[in-house]
């Protein structure tokens, strides 16, 4: 171990293994985001260049074109079994939700139909605890009733990278295996590694870029002359925004996105 | 919001910039509920620069919408119904920087009902803060919470003694405070590497040195945490590599498994414990290094993939390590436990314990004692409540590898998992194994060793008794049982002249003969103390060696009896006329005259019945049955 990257990864490994051993059938949410990236990075390095389950785009119809390109081109190239299924419309989500939680809450509803139609037991989520306040709560093992909701008040302890993975009928595990890494580890590594993201993370002629990627409408881009890894680097390390500033959802009311993500968001 | 502007700040820029490599430092902050501990987040986020822009504004104003004077802990509840209930729900992670390094603070609740989440937190931690109430004192809590971190493996902390402003910043009054602290931390074996005069509401000696504690020469809080070394890597150690799983790519099979202390090389022997097999790493496996050249050594803290040179059988839950320097294999385990499940734990009932990744049924033999984390003390227990602590005794039908907690923490400790749920953790402090015959598979009972011992009032148990023929060993056997007898308990005598006319009636008395004679007895006797029953074993048994194989078969429940008595009034009793016989040279290696007796050196009682009468031996073997066998089991 020479340095702290190579330790967030074979932890990020560790938790990739356990899953896949115990946990079947299991399949990887990939968001097209810079994580999920570094997800299917790190499940190839875990399975010596192969990723075995399927992987699953939640598809709201509203990602960026050049997001659509980047899947298009490496799923194939990763050589992935990709699960590609329409989420339901806005009309399905819950009416009480703000208009741009609506939005998201698609992808809960998807997700919800995947696991359904696919029987999976097992989902592994790119999240990180030190992305937003409720997901800094979160367990590598999250076990997640029928309905995909997640009870925070009540989480098995998990100690020693000892996880519960024994389930009750009518439950499916959450696998988190980045939620030990920051925004700026994801970065360094995806420089390391020299692990291909969609471009739109990097400013264009108005000096404008995404720092956290999601659909049209709800994700807006942030000011900044970042024009490749090392820039978004060195603008991570002064930084005092959040991450998802640029995310509406997570700005509806106070508490959107717990809301969200007790009925099963990611 | 649409778009948003990208803050720099000058000071935050200078100091992450010389941070920003290198993993961030781990610390979990405890202690009892309201003395400080959010508080004191909140403090160490703000007076280091890293709270995110805004953030202070924001939960300002959310806090005068709700009418509430602002509070720095409501940087942490940030969820919905933390703010509701006033407690912090769960393990929260969060990053501030020093201009020395990265740190993450698991923020620990101090809530009685939330120690799961307190146990999960500190045990990824490197350090700890643990906060006490400077006009308090240690409470409770703050004691639980020191204990379980010496379980977690931390054996420094740096002591926060917070609101030192309420105490009027008073040095007699700290110091009385510190001290007290001191020596109980002393005494569960953790260092207060500092103690530091602190009021997180103010920020008194948080980050900056408080001016209104000068008579203070100590670090700041900050500092004393800059002070702390990272937990090394274990990479000097024997190698211990549990096996995760075993992958079938294309024509290679490859093991996979996370070092956990040593290292591993390309060429090295390794044995698989419990099976015992062994082969030679062929290669380490790799995707995605090309640039790197490929692995020939990789090291603890490493999630590795390699290939043996010949395909030996390996499974999940096998435990690599050199074959010179081996785990221990055991079927019984003796571990200081702390329990956090609703439903307590008793005698008899029955969980997975996981180490590694193996995973072994086991059956709670007993709780050897109950740690009061209040006062240090011990008791005996028949329940473990939850959070409580204990030493227990576990049991599992097949050997499982483990090492002592002590020497190897890494694969010394586990968790015992009770439905889908981690219940409890656990240390291991001692290990043995009782020989089960390999590739038979032992049947489990319907009713558990707890059950019968309830019925009984006892628990079954082996009274080994050894000596001379002639020293009586028989005569207070029996008048032993018949007293336990009369008490009710379940008792019975094998002799083993009797038995060499049955079970053993093809034996003769060369060394292998007498040693199978011994085996056979004490397969018998465990037998029947299995089913409950107190056994007096009555036999010469003349070879240390021979009571060493019969205590290793019965275990636990074996209790070694010395019946003294010298050789000149074994022959004047002479009962059988064997002595006359011997002497007369009819019987070869006779016990005391043509073959030796070794004295136990150290048995667990020694009766001299050359002293002593029959009334009196026979009395002291019955209390000593009864002291064995019934109450609490002393390990």
């Amino acid at each position: 171990m020479t340095d702290d990257l190579d330790w967030l990864e074979a932890q990020s490994i560790y938790i990739l293994r356990e899953a896949y051993s115990r946990i079947k059938p299991l399949a990887m949410l990939w968001s097209l985001g810079k994580d999920s990236n570094v997800m299917i990075w790190l499940a190839k390095k875990a399975f010596l260049g192969r990723v075995p389950f399927p992987v699953a785009h939640l598809d709201t119809g509203l990602e960026f074109p050049e997001t659509y390109a980047f899947r298009d081109r490496f799923a194939k190239e990763w050589g992935l079994e990709l699960i590609k299924d329409t989420c339901p419309p806005i009309e399905a989500t819950d009416p009480t939700l703000p208009h741009n939680s609506r939005i998201a809450a698609r992808k809960t509803l998807g997700l919800k139909e995947a696991i359904a139609k696919y029987d999976w037991k097992g989902v592994i989520a790119g999240i990180r605890r030190d992305e937003q306040a409720t997901r800094a709560k979160e367990r590598y093992f999250s076990p997640r009733g029928d309905d995909g909701a997640w009870d925070f008040r009540d989480q098995p302890p998990e100690l020693w990278d000892h996880f519960a993975s024994d389930l009750p009928s009518g439950v499916h595990m959450r696998i988190h295996p980045l939620l030990h890494w920051t925004e700026i580890d994801i970065w360094r590594y995806i420089q390391r590694e020299n692990i291909p993201v969609v471009p739109l993370y990097f400013a264009d002629k108005n000096a404008k870029r995404f720092r956290s990627l999601g659909e049209i409408g709800i994700t807006f881009p942030i000011d900044s002359p970042a024009k490749n890894i090392e820039e978004i680097i060195a603008e991570l390390e002064v930084t005092r925004e959040p991450e998802r500033a640029g995310r509406a959802m997570d700005h509806d009311s106070e508490d959107a996105f717990e809301r969200l993500r007790v009925a099963g968001y990611m | 919001m649409s778009v948003v502007d990208i803050a720099v700040h000058p000071k935050a820029a200078e100091q992450r910039a010389n941070v920003i490599k290198g993993r961030a430092f781990p610390i979990v902050i405890v202690g009892h509920v309201d003395h400080g501990k959010s508080t004191l987040v909140g403090r160490l986020l703000h007076d280091t620069d890293s709270l995110p822009e805004g953030k202070l504004e924001q939960l300002k104003a959310v806090s005068e919408k709700r009418g509430l004077e602002f509070e720095w802990s409501f940087l942490l509840d940030a969820l919905q119904v933390e703010r509701d209930q006033g407690i912090t729900v769960d393990t929260t992670q969060i990053w501030f920087a020093t201009p020395r390094r990265r740190y993450v603070i698991i923020d620990a609740p101090g809530h009685k009902e939330f120690l799961k989440n307190m146990v999960t937190g500190a045990a990824q931690a490197d350090a700890a803060i643990l906060v006490v109430d400077a006009a308090q004192g240690l409470a409770e809590q703050t004691k639980r919470h020191a204990y379980l971190l010496h379980l977690l493996g931390i054996r420094k902390v740096a002591v926060a003694v917070n609101k030192i402003d309420l105490i009027g910043h008073d040095e007699q009054k700290f110091n009385a405070v510190a001290e007290a602290v001191r020596g109980y931390l002393a005494d569960i074996g953790i260092e207060a590497a500092a103690l530091v005069p602190v009021s997180a509401r103010q920020g008194d000696n948080i980050v900056d040195r408080s001016k209104d504690t000068s008579w203070y020469q100590g670090p700041t809080l900050i500092g004393a945490l800059d002070a702390f070394t990272p937990r090394a890597q274990p990479v000097d150690q024997p190698l211990r590599l549990p096996v995760q799983d075993l992958y079938r790519f294309e024509d290679k099979r490859i093991v996979v498994g996370r070092i956990e202390s040593g290292r591993l090389k390309v060429g090295d022997r390794v044995r698989f414990a419990p099976l015992g097999r062994e082969a030679t790493v062929a290669t380490l496996e790799t995707w995605g290094t090309a640039d790197r050249g490929p692995r020939e050594e990789a090291f603890a803290g490493e999630s590795v993939a390699f290939t043996l040179d010949e395909e030996v059988f390996v499974e999940r839950g096998a435990l690599a390590s050199s074959p010179d320097n081996r785990p221990k294999e055991a079927t019984r385990i003796a571990a200081r436990l702390f329990w956090l499940d609703r439903e307590v734990l008793k005698p008899g009932d029955r969980l997975t314990l996981k180490i590694g990744t193996a995973e072994r049924e086991v059956e709670v033999e007993a709780i050897t004692e109950s740690l009061d984390v209040e006062n240090l003390g011990t008791s005996q227990a028949t329940q473990i409540d939850r959070n409580g602590v204990a030493r227990v005794i576990l049991r599992s039908r097949k050997p499982l590898a483990v090492d002592l907690y002590e020497t190897q923490p890494r694969t010394g400790r586990g968790v015992l998992i009770r439905g889908p749920q981690i219940a409890g953790g656990l240390i291991v402090e001692s290990a043995s194994n009782q020989q089960v015959a390999n590739d038979v598979i032992a049947v489990d009972s319907s009713v558990t060793a707890a059950e019968r011992s309830q019925l009984n009032g006892h628990r079954g148990g082996v009274l080994w008794l050894t000596g001379l023929s002639g020293a009586g060993k028989s005569t207070v056997a029996m008048a032993a049982q018949r007293t336990l007898f009369g008490r009710g308990r379940q008792v019975a005598v094998l002799d083993g002249d009797n038995l060499r006319h049955g079970i053993n009636r093809d034996l003769g008395f060369s060394d292998a003969d007498r040693a199978e004679n011994i085996r056979r007895i004490a397969e018998v006797a465990r037998l029947m103390a299995e089913s409950g029953q107190i056994v007096f074993v009555s036999a010469i048994s003349p070879l240390r060696v021979h009571r060493d194989l019969a205590r290793g078969i019965i275990g636990s429940g074996f209790r070694e009896i010395y019946v003294q008595a010298d050789l000149a009034t074994c022959e004047a009793r002479d009962p059988k006329g064997l002595y006359k016989r011997a002497r007369n040279g009819e019987i070869a290696q006779f016990t005391g005259v043509s073959a030796p007796y070794e004295a136990p050196p150290r048995a667990d009682l020694v009766l001299n019945t050359a002293g002593q009468g029959l009334a009196q031996t026979a009395a002291d073997l019955v209390h000593f049955a009864e002291d064995a066998f019934t109450g609490t089991l002393a390990e």
